[in-house]
């Protein structure tokens, strides 16, 4: 039993990375129409900007949690500017195209400067150790992993969904002209956007920086599984994001305990078997 | 949400004759190889990735649909031809054909899947369905996880054809990526190429007049994941390996990018940009990881200034169709 919920708790933690990529994926395709293959390169500077902060200026993990995010946000919004707007009018394909070859730029670069191997970064003292809950051990920076995730994703859900900057987005998704009309900056709009949806990416990065080592190439796979999540989802909605990346997690957490040979395969087969159910995605209007 | 127009991908009209010229021109270039001294493997290398990336361009320049996980058809023919001509010790053309067959085969199933949904998740699933297979294959025993299946034999084509002789090998080989790449060539210039055009430049029009542009678009993925794994099982004979590199996410976007450089949507652009990046690869070879760093360079300069691609540069110039 302390096996399946240690494994129940792995798949909690992936199912926040999943929910912070696909969500941050989501949110940038309305803005931008853009699928942003970067994405896990961009997670994956996250996890290098904390080790960079630690190692290079002695920035521990609290203020990294801020400082990644923002900086790896303004990256993005960089590159927003200087690239991926220029293809606004075009087919959605060569933003993809584009994303893909900024991924490997950016993990090929890390990747002659840091090698393929893991770099250590350690959990902050506040969080070392564990607790007893009786039916299992629960090493407390793993439960803050997972309840730190579902906050933002919440916040996020909030900003989007309940606010009046949130209801401009959501306009100019729509009709991004009629709200240009209305004298709302649109461009400048999208340019944040994106820098939100690159900065969750970043925070998810940070996040995994102790569980699973600081890798050039440690969002290169998981971008991967994040697409079949936000084909499962669809990526209609924010709350389905969500909701989809945490279950999503979990059920892989289980096929490790009861299957581990399909625990990588588990969500592609997953993703077939809703194609072939429910082809706009779980939470996807038909198109 | 059909935002394609002539801009995006070339859609003139086309000049069969110039076509031709170029073929033959293309033809005889590939023909006196041999005599020029040129490294015979590094040309029979890009032979393969050219009807490759031709295979692709057939679905992405023709059809609209852009398939992420192109390497899942290299990689599952090369492995079955590898096996049958190792374990089995079928003979070459019987192991092209299994090999090819079984890429045939994967096409009807991954396009049942991939063609319920378009445009950008079309994308996203043929990349996930090909990573799937990657991990199946990582861990099956019969492709010999990370080693790979080495050592192939290469043995005699219809018993005459000596494969081992370098020489022999290049014109088998050279007469493979032909005949593959007539067949596409006929695809194009057919109804059935018009039809697909129409669902490239809008979908709901063609539905519209009456086509079932399902079968049309499922059609066109067998048919080049088909071709895709005729040029894996071809490539077999050259690498004598059949290794996970094949099946990769990478590879997968070596493919487009070689048909991004050569020009999406062109004849012969797949051709050039194969040998461009397969020239590129090896010179650059020494540089490590820095060559998948110039690959992004170039994925990123192409889609920002050099959309149509060296053959669509030169055909636009030229105003012709090439």
């Amino acid at each position: 039993m302390q096996a399946l919920y240690a494994q129940l708790l792995v798949g909690l933690i992936n199912g926040s990375f999943y929910a912070l990529l696909s969500l941050g994926l989501a949110v940038i395709f309305g803005m931008l129409n853009i699928i942003n293959f970067a994405h896990g390169a961009l997670y994956m500077m996250g996890a290098f900007c904390a080790y960079f902060l630690l190692n290079a200026a002695n920035i521990g993990y609290w203020p990294a949690l801020i400082i990644a995010p923002i900086a790896v946000g303004i990256f993005g919004m960089i590159l927003e500017r200087t690239m991926l707007q220029w293809l606004s009018g075009l087919d959605h394909l060569y933003g993809l195209l584009l994303t893909f070859g900024l991924a490997l730029i950016i993990q090929g670069v890390f990747q002659n400067f840091f090698g393929s191997s893991g770099l250590p970064y350690s959990i902050p003292d506040e969080l070392k150790g564990g607790m007893n809950l009786g039916f299992m051990y629960l090493p407390i920076y793993r439960g803050w992993v997972v309840v730190f995730s579902l906050v933002v994703c919440l916040l996020t859900w909030f900003l989007i969904e309940r606010t009046r900057l949130g209801a401009n987005l959501r306009a100019a998704t729509e009709n991004p002209t009629l709200v240009r009309a209305f004298g709302i900056n649109v461009p400048r709009m999208i340019t944040l956007t994106y820098g939100l949806g690159v900065g969750l990416a970043a925070l998810a990065g940070v996040l995994s920086a102790p569980i699973n080592q600081v890798r050039p190439l440690m969002g290169a796979d998981l971008i991967i599984v994040v697409f079949a999540v936000v084909v499962i989802g669809g990526m209609g909605s924010i709350m389905g994001s969500i909701v989809t990346g945490f279950a999503l997690g979990v059920i892989e957490g289980l096929t490790k305990y009861f299957y581990p040979e399909a625990s990588n395969t588990v969500v592609f087969v997953l993703m077939v078997l809703v194609l072939l159910v429910k082809p706009s995605g779980l939470t996807g209007r038909a198109n | 949400m059909t935002v394609t127009t002539d801009d995006t991908l070339p859609a003139t009209p086309r000049a069969v004759r110039d076509e031709m010229i170029a073929f033959g021109l293309m033809t005889a270039l590939l023909l006196i190889v041999p005599l020029t001294g040129v490294y015979p493997f590094f040309v029979m290398q890009a032979l393969c990735f050219a009807l490759l990336a031709c295979a692709f361009n057939l679905l992405i320049g023709y059809g609209g649909l852009l398939s992420f996980g192109h390497a899942m058809f290299l990689g599952t023919a090369g492995y079955v031809t590898a096996h049958a001509l190792k374990v089995w010790g079928l003979t070459p053309e019987l192991g092209i054909l299994v090999g090819t067959a079984a890429a045939a085969g994967l096409g009807v199933v991954t396009g049942l899947i991939a063609i319920r949904r378009q445009g950008i998740y079309f994308a996203m699933i043929t990349l996930a369905l090909s990573q799937l297979l990657y991990f199946i294959y990582l861990q099956t025993p019969f492709t010999h996880g990370e080693d790979g299946i080495q050592g192939i034999p290469q043995g005699y084509l219809f018993g005459i054809f000596n494969l081992t002789n370098p020489t022999v090998l290049y014109y088998v080989i050279l007469a493979g990526f032909l005949i593959g790449f007539l067949l596409i060539f006929r695809t194009i210039n057919s109804p059935f190429g018009e039809v697909l055009k129409s669902i490239r430049e809008n979908e709901q029009r063609a539905i519209s007049l009456g086509y079932k542009t399902d079968h049309y678009k499922l059609l066109a993925f067998i048919l080049s994941g088909t071709l895709a794994g005729f040029a894996g099982a071809l490539k077999v004979f050259v690498a004598q390996n059949a290794s996970l590199t094949d099946v990769h996410w990478s590879m997968s976007g070596e493919i487009v990018l070689m048909t991004l450089v050569g020009g999406l949507g062109t004849v012969f652009g797949p051709v050039v940009g194969a040998f461009v990046i397969i020239a590129m690869q090896q010179y650059l070879a020494g540089f490590g990881q820095w060559v998948t760093v110039i690959q992004g360079v170039i994925f990123v300069v192409c889609v920002l200034t050099f959309r149509r691609g060296v053959i669509g540069e030169i055909a636009h110039y030229f105003r012709r169709s090439l």
